[in-house]
């Protein structure tokens, strides 16, 4: 229940904090809501012995409207998702999504860059991303570049940010009017998902699955049937092409590729109702 | 307003401990400060089954801030206190010796300035294990194959004994049969297991604060296993974060006392979570295999139980809880006239069994309700009226049981009618047909269970004096972990000497301070400790009345306590002195206004009622949402109708959540894999639904309050309700079982089964190994122990 013994510096810029991870190298580890970080410390299944914490660069945690785009500063928390009005017009499945993350307690420190970069496939927040078609802003030694959603997630806990990159900003396309939906089954209230399913349907349609795999996971198969005319519930039967979910203690590999089927059929209903 | 008689008893008084509590002013052991104290922190074996083959500690002894560190071999520490004995041999180590059984078996101790000192220089222990094959499931325990965990007993079976009607099924025209799993849960009380204890004080050789239910009997273990004098030794009990039949004095409390006498400073050892889930005992754990035989009528013939019960690491005492409360209550609230019970106890390489709310009650209605909707589903009668047919009648009471029980008083049919009015029950199976005519995704489930279960037993001992100031100070010997004795004793006690609660002092769970007392558990505070605060408080009105008497010059059967706080004479407002005077004068002539009191052994009382559960469960997922409950509850009169909601609503909870979420799991070496509350499913109040509550009040003849337990009886009634209304929602396509926790997977996996037809049978013979066990009838050796696990 004790983390490890760590030194601590904190980073005011996200220059500095590149600085920082350029000067540490692996030994460091960015702190931003610490709520994935923090508990693999105390459970010393992570024992980083520097941590950079930015939780305090408040310049990287704005929501405002960019072009055709809304744009999300890394450190902005779950909670100021929930909250947010433009987010609320403009892209209102992320609120909904934020507000379906753990407990208010997580939801008050989690932070959406935090969130992505941690790269969990049980997590919500980088589904709603992937659905929506987002773009992922990384800062490094040598400047900023940008990486779409579905380039993001490389593996188990991996992302294609570099050892000495921040995540700095996520944007998302603007779609009032587009359907959506999210349907995350879980026991309980404050749970991961066992499995989740993103919809998007605005003109294409975006699907993406939370926990089917060893990453976050676009459903390809199921957006290429209904791309291609199929119905519904055809289409919902694809669910779990091409993903390998695993097996634990909530649920089989084969339970979860049949709830896959039934909850994209229901986010798809939603969506397109 | 006019006190006295009647004035606070069986109103609903609010807690007089939520004040303290919500202002931050509790005295859990974790907030006591004590110069000097040290730290422990506990090794535990990573690794089920093992022999440890070398420990080295010396970097870890290196480490700054560390005072020392200990395994067996280091420090002659007493054994672990079993709070009842399976085998004789069957002794657990305070730390583990040559070998580990179980994950999270304390091997080495760590004392050190702090507790991140004390963790990081833990780590630095190497310990060498020789891994053992390891036993997780009971009934491969049965096997002369498995594993042994004592090599001296040569057996992981610690009891195995027949017993009861050679042929209990005879004469039955239907026998419906099923093997049910009642899962094992941890405890996972809000606070952890914690302990200080203090070698410095002048007036004890120590002093022990404990996260405790049971205080004074704790003192006596603790004295004699470090033999000291038991009144050189005090323990109290602070604010206890609940308990729930769990918090007793643990392998590390002893470690803890042993080394603050050794090292002369005081010590505190607060569990972690993680420690507390793989640590602290767990409940339940029994596989059972149940026949019941009816006639084509629905009377009841017979029941054949053959019940695994599973122990857990060095034979932890809730193993024996199969041959006690659940044996006992076997036959539960219905006319069965043959039972035959057959037991088989092992040790497995996991976390010791203990005690948790019900304590083998729940295990005992969960079977018998289960079997009984699966009789009325072969019958194809309804639930309630299969019940109904075999009720014990209320004219019947008391009466001695096939298992050999006393109930008390009871009337099953009153609790069963009110459950089913405020339910509506009618109306919930009308709606359940109309949604399977429409074919409807969701489909609603009507779960029933009638229960009785068996609390108290025993005697306790109370104190009462009345002060100079007029104050009264009410001492009882049951020691309150969250319940609301001091709300409750108070109530009692302010109505004999017809004053106001706050006039009340209430003083509990503290030897030095407390003469003695049998502590709390098995729900039975209110009715032993309750009573023992009513009697004491009449003895000393009885004298205060003697002594008016004599001061007013008036004759002593025409003195009455009045409504305002004073004695006098009867109908006479003038001629009244207040209760300080009469404590003055008592003072003054030499005998205080105090009487210590114990009362009659009491025999048990037998608590009732009946549940309705409603859920809805997701025909495309096997989801389970439950979307009300109500429950009946009979605990004879009641003191506080509060806090017995209070104890109903928490019991529910415990209840419905063993029935769809709990369920503590190993992989097959025996590592733990729900050991933290994000893969241990306990739910929160999102998950429940709300809790419709209503009582019947029959009193109980065993004691003067005609009171029953109340702690656990929500827990009895509500896990099979929620279960069967499980099976119930599913019962059209065919499905008569689903073991708990009914997890979203088992259900959707009962529905596909049913659809494609592969559905399991529900029963299967157990191992052939429980027919070997020798037969006994029920001796007067096992009636004890069932008798002794009632006050857990
Ligand atoms: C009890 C509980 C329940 C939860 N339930 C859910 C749930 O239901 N759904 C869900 O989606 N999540 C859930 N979470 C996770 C929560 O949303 C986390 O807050 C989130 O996953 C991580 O965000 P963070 O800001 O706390 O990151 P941190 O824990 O601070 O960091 C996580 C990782 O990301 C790295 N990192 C952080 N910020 C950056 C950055 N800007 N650039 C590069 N790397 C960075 C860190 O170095 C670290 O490796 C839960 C957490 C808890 C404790």
């Amino acid at each position: 229940m004790i983390p490890a013994p760590f030194d601590y510096v904190r980073a005011g810029s996200a220059e500095e904090a590149v600085a920082l991870l350029v000067e540490h190298g692996d030994e460091a580890k960015l702190l931003a809501g610490g709520h994935s970080l923090l508990p693999l410390m105390k459970l010393r299944l992570a024992i980083p012995s520097v941590l950079i914490d930015v939780g305090r660069v408040h310049e990287l945690s704005f929501i405002e409207e960019q072009g055709d785009e809304v744009a999300i500063g890394a450190l902005t928390r779950h909670h100021d998702l929930e909250t947010s009005s433009l987010l609320k017009e403009q892209v209102p499945m992320l609120p909904y999504i934020a507000h379906q993350v753990g407990d208010p307690q997580v939801r008050h420190r989690g932070t959406l860059g935090g969130s992505l970069a941690h790269g969990d496939p049980a997590s919500d927040l980088p589904a709603a991303i992937l659905a929506l078609g987002g773009t992922l802003v990384a800062q490094g030694p040598g400047g900023r570049r940008e990486i779409a959603a579905v380039d993001f997630f490389k593996g188990f806990l991996e992302t294609a940010l570099a050892p000495d990159e921040m995540l700095v900003e996520i944007r998302v396309p603007k779609a009032p009017g587009a359907g959506w939906s999210f349907q995350k089954f879980n026991r309980r209230a404050q749970d991961w998902a066992i499995v989740g399913v993103a919809a998007v349907v605005n003109g294409t349609t975006g699907i993406a699955l939370v926990n089917m795999g060893s990453t976050p996971l676009r459903a390809t198969a199921v957006e290429a049937a209904v791309g291609g005319g199929a119905s519904v519930v055809e289409a919902a039967l694809l669910a779990a092409e091409g993903a390998d979910p695993p097996s634990d203690i909530n649920a089989s590999s084969e339970y979860r590729r049949h709830l896959a089927t039934v909850l994209v059929r229901r986010a798809l209903e939603e969506a397109t109702s | 307003m006019t006190m006295g008689a009647g004035a606070f008893s069986g109103k609903p008084v609010r807690r007089v401990e939520d004040p303290a509590l919500l202002r931050g002013e509790g005295t859990y052991v974790d907030n006591l400060k004590i110069e000097g104290m040290l730290t422990l922190h506990f090794v535990r074996s990573p690794i089920a089954h093992a022999t440890i083959r070398s420990i080295d500690a010396s970097a870890a002894r290196a480490m700054p801030g560390v005072v020392g560190v200990y395994s067996a071999t280091d420090l002659a520490f007493p054994p672990a206190p079993a709070l009842m004995t399976l085998r004789p041999g069957a002794v657990r180590p305070a730390l583990a010796e040559d070998r580990v059984n179980f994950v999270g078996d304390p091997v080495v101790v760590v004392v050190a300035e702090s507790r991140a000192l004390a963790m990081d220089a833990a780590e630095m222990v190497e310990i060498d294990y020789e891994p053992l094959g390891a036993v997780v499931d009971m009934e491969d325990a049965l096997s002369p194959d498995s594993p042994v965990q004592y090599e001296s007993i040569g057996s992981n079976v610690m009891i195995g004994l027949r017993s009861g009607s050679d042929d209990p099924l005879a004469g039955a025209d239907v026998v419906v049969r099923g093997r049910f799993e009642n899962q094992r849960v941890a405890v996972v009380p809000m606070e952890g297991s914690a302990i200080a204890v203090d070698p410095t004080g002048a007036d004890y050789d120590l002093t022990v604060h404990l996260a405790c239910q049971m205080p004074h009997m704790i003192r006596g273990v603790l004295s004699g296993l470090l033999e000291l004098e038991p009144d050189r030794v005090r323990v109290i009990a602070p604010h206890v974060g609940g308990s729930f039949g769990g918090k007793h004095l643990s392998a590390e409390g002893v470690v803890a006392a042993k080394l603050a006498l050794e090292l002369g400073r005081p010590v505190k050892w607060v569990e972690t979570r993680s420690e507390n889930m793989v640590a602290l005992p767990h409940g339940r754990g029994q596989v059972q295999y149940v026949e019941l035989g009816l006639k084509h009528d629905g009377t009841m013939v017979g029941l054949r139980c053959r019940m695994v019960g599973d122990a857990g690491a060095y034979a932890g005492f809730g193993g024996i809880l199969v041959l006690g409360q659940t044996k006992i209550m076997a036959q539960g609230v219905y006319h069965i006239p043959e039972i035959a019970f057959d037991v088989g106890i092992v040790v497995t390489n996991t976390t010791p069994m203990g005690a948790y709310r019900g304590a083998g009650r729940p295990e005992a209605a969960a079977f018998l309700e289960r079997i009984v909707d699966m009789a009325a589903d072969e019958l194809d009668m309804d639930p309630v009226e299969l019940r109904r047919k075999n009720f014990i009648q209320p004219e019947e009471f008391p009466l001695t049981t096939v298992m050999g029980a006393e109930y008390d008083s009871g009337d099953y049919e009153v609790a069963l009618d009110e459950a089913l009015r405020i339910s509506d029950y009618k109306g919930l199976r009308d709606e359940q047909a109309q949604r399977r005519a429409r074919g409807d995704r969701m489909l609603l489930g009507i779960g029933l269970a009638c229960y009785v279960e068996v609390t108290g037993g025993g005697e306790e001992f109370a104190e009462v004096e009345v002060h100079d100031d007029g104050m009264i100070t009410v001492k009882a010997g049951t020691s309150a972990h969250g319940q609301g004795h001091a709300t409750a004793f108070a109530q009692i006690a302010a109505d004999q000497f017809g004053v106001p609660i706050e006039q009340i002092r209430y003083v509990q769970s503290d030897t030095a301070r407390v003469a003695r007392g049998g502590g709390t558990g098995g729900s039975r505070s209110v009715q032993l400790g309750g009573t023992a605060v009513l009697q004491t408080s009449k003895l000393v009105v009885e004298r205060a009345k003697e002594l008016v008497a004599d001061i007013l010059e008036a004759a002593p059967e025409d003195i009455v306590v009045t409504g305002d706080g004073s004695v006098g004479v009867a109908g006479v407002p003038s001629k009244a002195i207040t209760w300080a005077q009469v404590a003055r004068t008592a003072s003054e002539r030499g005998a205080p206004l105090q009487v210590q009191h114990d009362t009659e052994r009491a025999g048990s009382t037998f608590p009732f009622g009946a549940h309705v559960a409603v859920v809805e469960v997701d025909s495309e997922t096997g989801r389970v949402v439950p979307v009300q409950h109500f429950a009946v509850d009979d605990c004879g009169v009641i003191v506080n109708p509060l806090l017995v909601d209070g104890q109903v609503h928490g019991g529910l909870a415990s209840g419905i959540a063993q029935a769809l979420w709990e369920q503590f799991l190993y992989d097959a070496d025996g590592n733990p894999i729900t050991s933290t509350l994000a893969e241990y499913a306990m739910p929160s109040a999102a998950e429940l639904p709300s809790f419709t509550t209503a009582h019947t009040e029959t009193p109980s003849p065993v004691n003067d309050l005609g009171a029953k337990g109340i702690g656990e009886s929500a827990t009895v009634g509500s896990t099979p309700a929620v279960q069967n209304a499980v099976v119930d929602a599913l019962s059209h396509l065919g499905v008569r079982h689903i073991d708990m926790p009914c997890t979203p997977e088992r259900v959707w996996r009962a529905i596909s089964d049913a659809r494609i037809g592969t559905l399991p049978d529900p029963w299967r013979e157990p191992r052939t190994e429980m027919a070997a066990f020798p037969k006994e009838g029920a001796s007067e050796e096992e009636l004890e122990r069932g008798a002794e696990s009632v006050n857990l």
